[in-house]
């Protein structure tokens, strides 16, 4: 398949295009609805009218296809792992993980409880932490601005040796 | 009369060439990263077990078939049912009810031959006497 994925060589025109596609990338950042547990309420008033996700161009999405964000919020079980796993590998990239809240970091309160996962990054990649039991709504928009951070310095078009050089 | 079809052509053309443009720009910027696993069928997470794509006994197509008995029924029904009053007052009520009297009549024909295929009981017995080869849950060919 041909594509321009990191083929171009840098210069003022692919660095340009490579903002516009980020911009564009990280200014329609739609997210998975994925709340496993209390941080998953804290995220529905985050995507409501008081804190409103939406002006950041973030929309939730009920399905992996159509997302670019997975907001882990909640405590992952052992059980829950393999279909996170899977709604992971079923996201097109570019994919981006948050992981919600103290269960979703490290397994939280229930960190030793048997059947708990000890934090998301054991099963995908996570981007952003948000500490909190549950975050606040307004811990969870400053994850999302962090996101749209990493995501603005993210380089498509380029060659990954050309801008070492 | 002329210049307003020059304006559908005009946006016709605009959105064959938004859609064509925006494709194959998509198509050369995004990412593929096909494998397995992201291209298997989304099921909530869970593995896709087998295909979707299966047989259904064939007496669910009977009950379909007998559903539309009683569904056209009641929708032609409902309308005569609205405007009846309308026709008695006009002196054609008895008119009125003989055709949809009728009409009713057909379709209960249509149930009564079910009936006595008995299509209606939804446990069958599997006989394999030649007589009752319309009741049979299998095909011939399964059970010899």
């Amino acid at each position: 398949m041909l594509t321009l994925k990191n083929q171009l060589p840098a210069s003022v025109i692919t660095t340009k295009v490579d903002d516009l596609l980020n911009w564009g990338r990280a200014s329609s950042l739609w997210y998975m609805l994925f709340g496993l547990a209390c941080c998953g309420i804290e995220m529905m008033q985050t995507g409501g009218p008081r804190a409103d996700l939406d002006r950041f161009g973030s929309v939730p999405r009920a399905s992996p296809r159509q997302s670019d964000l997975m907001i882990v919020a909640g405590t992952l079980t052992y059980k829950m792992a393999l279909r996170t796993k899977v709604l992971y590998d079923q996201m097109p990239e570019p994919k981006y993980v948050l992981s919600m809240g103290s269960c979703a970091n490290c397994g939280g309160l229930f960190q030793p409880a048997y059947s708990v996962v000890k934090g998301v990054d054991k099963i995908i990649p996570v981007d952003v932490y948000v500490p909190g039991c549950p975050p606040r709504p307004e811990a969870l928009t400053e994850g999302l601005l962090k996101i749209q951070e990493k995501m603005r310095r993210e380089k498509f078009l380029v060659r990954k040796d050309s801008l070492v050089a | 009369m002329l210049f307003n079809f020059a304006n559908v052509l005009i946006f016709l053309l605009v959105a064959c060439g938004f859609v064509l443009v925006s494709l194959t720009l998509g198509h050369f910027l995004r990412p593929k990263v096909p494998f397995p696993e992201k291209l298997s069928t989304y099921e909530c997470g869970e593995l896709p077990t087998e295909n979707a794509w299966v047989n259904f006994n064939m007496r669910f197509y009977l009950l379909a078939l007998l559903f539309i008995i009683f569904d056209v029924e009641i929708a032609f029904m409902f309308p005569v049912g609205a405007v009846f009053k309308k026709w008695i007052a006009a002196g054609a009520g008895l008119w009125a009810l003989s055709e949809i009297a009728i009409f009713v009549f057909i379709l209960l024909l249509g149930l009564v031959y079910a009936w006595t295929k008995g299509d209606l009981e939804w446990i069958k017995k599997v006989d394999s006497d030649d007589k009752n080869i319309g009741t049979e849950i299998m095909p011939r060919s399964s059970h010899v």
